[in-house]
């Protein structure tokens, strides 16, 4: 070995142990750049990327020519003007873009708050690619299925464990799906009583999912938007006084957005129930208070969990999801068809529910995030899942300490109260300060190989927000990490805001330009066929 | 947690030494001091019924498999059942593709660290506008029945009327999860479904009794092509004529798989078209491989406005010649504009649209014409041969793209006990239609496609004639 390189190599292992003990920035990253043409303009005409099977000499005989059994006018004109490529090509260009997608796997995710994006163990991948789980077809005779309809069902008896709720459907396909459920059986309970008429309006805060406000819109319902007083609750007399008897009930999160755990949430469901409306908590994100709290001690008549988020099923560049929701016995009549029984040793779909909402979608359901699901509970146990929530809430703690110290960060409301598993932020003093404020800060520290950060669900009561939530998955060294880059960010902001300003600097693309062409029809295309004839004059 | 400390491999944190050393920065002596911001009252203090922890991963994977393997999938038995969720073949290309780790775990941030996402799912929104010769395609939801309905309530918001005509033989499923979506009819926001006729020999929709329920109270007319029963729809055209007289909006129901030969959306001159992908490269997962679009023509932007699904589109950048990819007009989703958005969107299906693309981009045209030719002769030959069986009769038009309806009332059998005796041959039969449509009798409806050659159907044949007789 050179003396150069020894010294070299001597320096970096005092640098790194110099971070790890300080804290800092470990990675010298530059994203992966392929300047990769669109698929669309790839190839040569007469490339196969794939040979299918052709009908065989004796079907042939038998039926003579496919098209003769197409109707007159339905035979298509003209061949669609897709790409035509061999097999590596599409492989290798697609692979190009998954090189420029960091994802969660290869970057550090704790970015993504709201959004608990923890590890989805590889072994769980196997088992939904096998064939017994991909390649079932949901009208099997459920005799055929009874290891899938076990797993579903359990998984179903779990969650109403950590819910405390006693009835449940997995068929959503994610959480706002879940949440879109909730309204529709709190529609039915309400229609059934012949109190629909008069029942019209549901509540939710505006620290609360978007979904906890646009499904009961579209069940529909009008909203009513609690917002929070001082200390980052949901407004008591305000809710108070949007209870009445117009009210369905409730759709709210606790902890919401911020991370701060409503103390007194009971009494907001007693206020409920006492004007006989009903109560939905939305625990999207239930990690922080696995094994520790459960919806139904608080009161509540119904709650959902995303299993793509809480319970390790991967996200998988926004679905497919699912969506549990779980409800009280009294609500359990009211929920999709089918719904998952177990009789003796054999389990069901039971389509047998007239008082059923119907369906909110086709077939079972994702079960692959059931399967994940099932497996990640049954790997955690119950002691498991609380140390889920301990080390969520630890984490989250610890993150919060080093992200106080930095300059330019604060964090609005519940002074002297700890968060749970997120805390919103904010960069406002930064802003005023620099110049530079969270989106700027957001681009940047992809640079870093650090996952693009969430700032808030819309409208940004918090200014300059963002909203990390480091979940179980993440070891000390990457916390101290993800609070450098932030540091880092911000130092480079008080020193140079342009160059912050201009970030990113080592992605695939430059910084987006003339984004007002997002609401322009006369600028923006939809797809390729659009953007060539539109912008390059192609036909 | 007495005894010994939970150590677990996805849990770095868990080891007590790092556990302390962070309790001690931050001045606590346990992780209770946090959770005491949860009050007591509402503490959960019970067990979690849940079973102990089965730790190592070769001992969990030896029970899940375990469990999975009580199943019969449609490669240990032959498979004939589709009605909205098909056994096509699906490239292993596909599959390496949309297992990449990067793909499997991103989620929704990261305009430039997640660019390639971006990028893959613009070409999927352009390769699929090719199949139905639309220059809009927006970014897809859960399922068919789920878009279905979505564009009942865009066409409401787009003509202010408040009615939808739908074919009755529409599938029951979808029609299901469509009511969910449009609210009872006492609600004011409502969306009433209205339903026209179908010709019982044919399976096509009844024209006269479509043009006689038609006036300008109709938000849009709905057809299926290939129909739930299997009936490529001929009056496509006449359909659109018949809507836009009344200035309603013609909405095609279509699984774009039969597009390779069969006329598109755009060209019969739909306004809107929905569907689902899962037959573009989808495993089944038992209906988990669903996966709903939205499409339109894109000649008035009030469509993209009312559109409740978002829309991409290509961007500049600081360099010139490089693209990026954006959400066109997010302000107009739920995630812009709470409950004054369009519906809602959330986390749906983004990897199945990954999937799609990359078989589009396999396929090609002359992929999909094969595959299309494939299965009309294959359904066709296996129609045939099951319609040559004493008591089994093939009923409804003659076109068909891979579905198709076979009678057993002359049989004597009813099509459960059909389905039950095949099990033995390791068949799974056509779905049993005898609930959903008693006026079909005892009828099954079976699907063929490219996936069944002709000795898979020769071996569904000769089973059919032995549980038959």
């Amino acid at each position: 070995m050179s003396e150069q390189m020894k010294n070299a190599a001597q320096e970096k292992v005092a640098r790194l142990a110099r971070l790890r003990r300080d804290g800092g920035v470990l990675h010298d990253y530059r994203a992966p750049r392929w300047d990769e043409p669109f698929i669309m303009e790839q190839g040569t005409p007469g490339e196969r990327g794939v040979l299918v099977p052709l009908a065989e000499d004796g079907v042939k005989a038998a039926v003579g020519e496919a098209a003769d059994y197409i109707p007159e006018g339905m035979r298509r004109a003209a061949a669609p003007d897709l790409p035509e490529l061999s097999q590596h090509q599409v492989l290798r260009h697609y692979l190009r873009y998954s090189q420029m997608t960091l994802g969660m796997d290869l970057g550090s995710d704790i970015s993504e708050g709201t959004c608990t994006m923890k590890y989805s163990p590889k072994m769980h991948e196997e088992l939904i690619r096998g064939h017994r789980a991909a390649d079932v077809h949901p009208w099997q005779d459920e005799s055929t299925m009874q290891g899938l309809l076990e797993i579903v069902y359990n998984t179903g008896q779990y969650l109403k464990s950590i819910s405390g709720m006693d009835a449940f459907t997995l068929q959503p396909g994610g959480g706002s799906h879940a949440v879109f459920t909730n309204a529709c059986v709190m529609r039915a309970y309400f229609e059934a009583r012949g109190e629909l008429g008069q029942r019209d309006e549901m509540i939710t805060t505006i620290f609360s999912h978007p979904c906890d406000a646009a499904t009961p819109m579209v069940a529909g319902f009008k909203v009513i938007t609690v917002m929070p007083d001082e200390n980052g609750y949901p407004d008591l007399e305000a809710f108070k006084a949007a209870v009445s008897e117009r009210t369905v009930g409730c759709m709210i999160t606790n902890p919401e957005d911020t991370g701060i755990y409503n103390p007194q949430i009971d009494k907001y469901v007693e206020i409920l129930h006492a004007a006989g409306a009903l109560a939905f908590t939305d625990q999207a994100n239930a990690n922080g208070i696995l094994g520790y709290a459960r919806a139904r001690d608080a009161g509540f008549d119904a709650c959902h969990f995303n299993l793509h988020k809480t319970f390790s099923s991967p996200h998988g560049c926004e679905g497919p999801a699912t969506g549990a929701y779980m409800c009280t016995e009294e609500l359990a009549r009211y929920l999709p068809v089918p719904v998952v029984t177990k009789v003796g040793d054999k389990y069901h779909l039971d389509y047998d529910r007239p008082e059923s909402i119907g369906r909110v979608r086709g077939f079972l359901g994702n079960w692959m995030g059931v399967i994940r699901a099932y497996a990640w509970i049954r790997n955690m146990g119950p002691d498991g899942l609380k140390e889920v929530a301990e080390i969520s809430v630890l984490n989250n703690n610890y993150l919060d300490n080093l992200l106080m110290a930095v300059k330019g960060v604060s964090r609005p409301y519940a002074e002297g109260h700890r968060r749970l598993d997120q805390v919103r932020y904010s960069l406002q003093q930064l802003k005023e300060d620099t110049g530079v404020g969270t989106e700027a800060i957001r681009d940047r520290m992809v640079d870093f190989g650090i996952q693009s950060m969430w700032m808030s669900h819309h409208p940004w009561v918090v200014p300059e927000p963002f909203t990390p939530e480091p979940c179980e998955t993440y070891s000390k060294a990457d916390l101290d990490e993800w609070a450098a880059v932030i540091k880092k960010a911000v130092d480079e902001a008080y020193a140079d805001p342009q160059f912050v300003l201009d970030s990113p600097h080592e992605q695939p693309i430059g910084q987006m330009r003339r984004t007002e062409a997002l609401e322009d029809p006369d600028q923006w295309a939809f797809t390729w066929r659009k953007y060539k004839r539109k912008f390059l004059k192609q036909s | 947690m007495a005894g010994k400390p939970f150590i677990h491999p996805y849990i770095p944190n868990s080891v007590p030494e790092t556990k302390q050393a962070m309790l001690d920065e931050l001045g606590l002596s346990s992780v209770e001091e946090i959770f005491a911001e949860i009050p007591d009252r509402l503490r959960f203090k019970g067990e979690l019924d849940i079973p102990p922890a089965i730790l190592s991963e070769r001992a969990l994977r030896k029970h899940v498999q375990g469990l999975l393997d009580r199943n019969a999938s449609s490669v240990d038995y032959l498979n004939f059942c589709g009605a909205g969720c098909w056994q096509h073949h699906v490239p292993a290309v596909v599959d390496e593709v949309i297992n990449r780790a990067e793909f499997v775990s991103a989620y929704c941030g990261g305009d430039y660290s997640d660019l390639g996402k971006y990028l893959a799912r613009f070409e999927f929104n352009s390769m699929l506008g090719e199949l139905l010769d639309y220059d809009a395609v927006a970014n897809p939801i859960y399922d068919w029945g789920d878009v279905a309905g979505r564009a009942f309530r865009m066409a409401r918001r787009l003509t202010g009327r408040d009615k939808v005509l739908v074919p009755a033989h529409m599938s029951p499923m979808r029609l299901m999860e469509a009511r969910t979506l449009c609210q009872p009819e006492s609600m004011p926001t409502s969306t009433k479904i209205r339903f026209y006729e179908w010709d019982r020999e044919t399976g096509m929709v009844d024209l006269s009794d479509l043009e006689a329920k038609l006036d300008d109270s109709i938000a849009a007319v709905y057809w299926e092509s290939p129909g739930y029963l299997g009936t490529i729809e001929a009056n496509g055209a006449e359909i659109v004529k018949l809507a836009h007289a009344v200035g309603a909006l013609a909405i095609n129901g279509v699984d774009p798989i039969t597009l390779g030969v069969l006329a598109p959306p755009g060209a019969i001159g739909a306004d809107i078209a929905c569907g689902d992908i899962q037959a573009l490269g989808m495993h089944m997962h038992a209906g988990g491989g669903c996966s709903g679009f939205i499409a339109f023509k894109d000649d008035d932007p009030k469509f993209a406005q009312e559109c409740p699904l978002e829309l991409y589109t290509v961007l500049e950048t600081a360099t010139p010649g490089q693209y990026a990819v954006a959400e066109a007009m997010a302000e107009r989703t739920s995630y812009g504009a709470r409950d004054q958005g369009k519906d809602w969107v959330g986390t749906a299906s983004g990897l199945w649209t990954i999937a799609a693309a990359v078989y589009m981009a396999v396929m090609g045209p002359q992929g999909f014409k094969e595959l299309g030719e494939t299965c009309i002769a294959r359904s066709h030959y296996a129609a045939q041969k099951l319609g040559e069986l004493p008591g089994v009769r093939v009923k409804l038009s003659p076109s068909f793209f891979k579905e198709f309806v076979v009678d057993f009332g002359g049989t004597g059998k009813s099509v459960a006990e059909i389905n039950k005796a095949l099990l033995g041959h390791e068949i799974f039969g056509g779905k049993d239609l005898s609930a959903e449509f008693p006026e079909l009798g005892q009828s099954a409806l079976y699907c063929v496609t490219e996936y069944h050659d002709q000795a898979d159907i020769d071996a569904l044949v000769s089973a059919v004639r032995e549980v038959t007789a």
